[in-house]
């Protein structure tokens, strides 16, 4: 039996991040992603670890980016407008392939926007919004437990693929809280930092790829006089101004994820079975889909739901085979339409695909997505 | 051989450099002041922001980091914090340090985090081919100031001063010699370094003011640059058109890690 608590969203990201072996954190406050932040200044030099509240998100960034190439598990934590800020060196951090976890509680945007009010409009951001082509992963929790359950999962997939990790959190599961039952520290599992798999006498060479793709890159301080940079650059780690070497970068730093993709697509299917509509969903605004679903099918109708954790890369398989078996998809959203394009695209025209937007700092009440539901059945009836 | 050879990654020069640049003269007075300091090649970090000083990290025989523009003070204090017992050291331009970076310059500064910082200052984006820097002289011309500048330049020492740096000095490209001691000084300060590293950018800079070759900008250090403590007898007319060189400031202020340390033990936690 683990430890039961109650807590905030906020608070189990950095409870988990914490419990995932993170030991060090640089950022800079915004509302609502602060308490991360305060929760980390609290438990980090408990345990011997750093905290450093530095002048913007930028160094916010930076400095975690330090920190993980000599050695440390990072968290960067942000909202909205600071997201932006730190979409630089997100890029950085994928071109240098350094393990950082990046959480985002989205609010309302663009700009100062609403500032404490909930949103997701950052799906997009999330995905593109450092420049140049890159993968991403994003993962979105919508309970308390799972929001340290995803901090776990964030960090251990930064150091396995070295590569930035988004925790997209919104503001509705940010501060929620609820009671949750923390998993013992054994019973949760760690992926180790990686190390060089042979020495400097021996040829190594720090962006060699390992079978999954990964290099195996040294942490600084380990006698391997290793260099880093932004610029692209081949397997030595210097810059490289060929096309060839180029390409095959660009392409490995997507394939190592790409080849993964299955295995990093986490989601939940309710009432799937018998479904004829379904309801793709994410984050704060599934739990109102859950209760309207339940409503739904109360009144009769055949309706199922996919709960999306994996934001990026796109369950494009998932939603694939929904398509083929619904006849119409609801995608409620916390924004203008961002993650319906996507559902779209995978949906490939098998299915209706049908988006309720609500942007206005109000959630989603079940009801208002009930009636959405009763008239998408309509509309594909006609 | 030079005793010095082994900081220098052979396999990666000549350096890409233009003809008369005083980036490797600056580069040599590091890794000279590094082996008079007898660092552990191995437990020291070169850290670098964007410009074309800031290819000297890719020529050092360390562990080197080539970050973004303006970011690499922030970087480096997260390698120094996660890991105190390296030695870390900054190389940066006058633009990457001043302009883009120098939020992070004075912040870091203020923390007083142990860092050696090398600023050199070419008075000129070098690397993007001779825009205007915040240490562009007034009335000075750039492709971006083609009628001469009029943005007031800061003095980087006074800054770094200000801001909280415990140690602050310049040489120039000239004064090798005294280079190296500044930044090996420098080294020895646990806490904020800031040298200022005056070089001359005949290529950008030199041509468009007319101010020579690399070795007339060269000259024009040796005639123009005064160490401090005669510079400080000079009467006011006497110090037009000339700029002191040697240490500026040197304070003793808990040093971050030290500091940070108390918050572990306070915490009850052990590092
Ligand atoms: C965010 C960002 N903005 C602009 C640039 C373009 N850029 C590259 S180097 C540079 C200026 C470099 O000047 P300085 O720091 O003085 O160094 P120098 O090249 O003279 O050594 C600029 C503007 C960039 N790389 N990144």
């Amino acid at each position: 039996m683990g430890n039961i608590k109650l807590m905030q969203g906020n608070e189990a990201c950095a409870e988990g991040a914490l419990a995932a072996g993170v030991r060090f954190f640089g950022g800079y406050p915004i509302t609502p992603s602060t308490e991360i932040a305060e929760s980390m200044a609290v438990m980090l030099p408990k345990v011997g670890g750093t905290f450093i509240q530095m002048e913007d998100e930028i160094a916010g960034i930076a400095v975690v980016l330090g920190a993980s190439l000599a050695g440390k598990k990072v968290l960067t934590a942000t909202s909205g407008p600071g997201f932006s800020l730190k979409q630089e060196l997100i890029g950085y951090a994928a071109i240098a392939e350094i393990p950082l976890v990046i959480a985002n509680v989205q609010r309302l945007g663009p700009s100062t926007g609403q500032p404490t009010s909930p949103a997701q409009g950052d799906v997009m951001q999330a995905r593109w919004g450092t420049h140049g082509d890159h993968p991403m992963i994003a993962l979105s929790p919508w309970t308390v437990k799972e929001s340290f359950e995803v901090a776990v999962k964030a960090v251990n997939y930064a150091e396995r693929f070295r590569t930035p990790v988004i925790i997209l959190l919104d503001e509705i599961v940010g501060h929620l809280r609820e009671k949750v039952e923390l998993p013992d520290a054994k019973d949760i599992e760690i992926y180790p930092r990686r190390r060089p798999d042979c020495s400097r006498e021996q040829g190594y060479e720090p962006y060699r790829p390992a079978a999954d793709l990964v290099p195996n890159v040294a942490d600084f301080g380990t006698g391997n006089r290793i260099h880093v940079t932004g610029l692209v650059h081949d397997e030595t780690g210097f810059p490289s101004g060929s096309p060839k070497v180029t390409e095959e970068s660009i392409r490995r730093l997507h394939q190592k994820i790409e080849i993964v993709q299955d295995e990093i697509t986490h989601y939940d299917e309710f009432f799937m079975e018998d479904a004829e509509y379904a309801v793709v969903s994410y984050g704060g605004t599934a739990r109102t889909a859950y209760a309207a679903v339940l409503e739904a099918r109360n009144k009769g109708i055949k309706v199922g739901m996919v709960r999306l954790m994996t934001i990026w890369p796109f369950a494009d398989k998932i939603v694939k085979k929904v398509a083929n078996q619904v006849k119409a998809i609801l995608v409620p959203e916390l924004n203008y339409g961002q993650l319906v394009n996507e559902v779209e695209r995978a949906a490939g025209g098998k299915a209706k695909v049908k988006l309720l937007a609500k942007y206005n700092t109000e959630i989603f009440t079940p009801n208002e997505i009930c009636t959405a539901i009763e008239d998408l059945t309509a509309e594909v009836a006609d | 051989m030079r005793s010095y050879d082994k900081y220098f990654r052979e396999n990666r020069l000549p350096h890409m450099w233009c003809p008369g640049c005083g980036n490797g003269i600056v580069m040599k007075a590091i890794v000279q002041a590094i082996e008079a300091k007898n660092l552990d090649q191995d437990k020291t970090v070169i850290v670098s922001g964007i410009g074309c000083s800031s290819r000297a990290s890719g020529y050092m025989n360390f562990d080197t980091l080539h970050t973004a523009h303006g970011r690499a003070i922030p970087f480096a204090t997260g390698i120094k914090l996660a890991n105190p017992e390296l030695n870390v050291i900054v190389i940066t331009g006058d633009g990457d340090c001043t302009a883009i970076g120098g939020n992070h310059f004075i912040h870091g500064a203020r923390r007083n985090v142990d860092l050696t910082v090398i600023l050199f200052n070419n008075n000129i984006y070098g690397m993007t081919g001779g825009q205007a820097s915040p240490l562009t002289p007034l009335g000075k011309k750039a492709t971006t100031a083609p009628y001469g500048s009029v943005d007031r330049p800061f003095d980087p020492c006074h800054l770094a001063e200000a801001a909280g740096a415990t140690y602050v000095a310049r040489s120039t490209a000239y004064h090798v010699k005294h280079l190296s001691d500044m930044i090996f000084q420098g080294m020895g300060n646990k806490g904020f370094s800031f040298i200022e590293a005056i070089t001359q950018c005949p290529i950008a800079y030199g041509r468009k003011n007319k101010l020579g070759d690399a070795p007339e900008m060269l000259k024009w250090m040796s005639e123009t640059a005064v160490m401090k403590a005669a510079y400080d007898k000079l009467p006011e007319e006497k110090r037009e058109g000339k700029f002191p060189i040697g240490v500026f400031y040197n304070s003793e202020f808990t040093e971050y890690t030290t500091a940070y340390q108390k918050v572990i033990d306070l915490a009850g936690g052990a590092r």
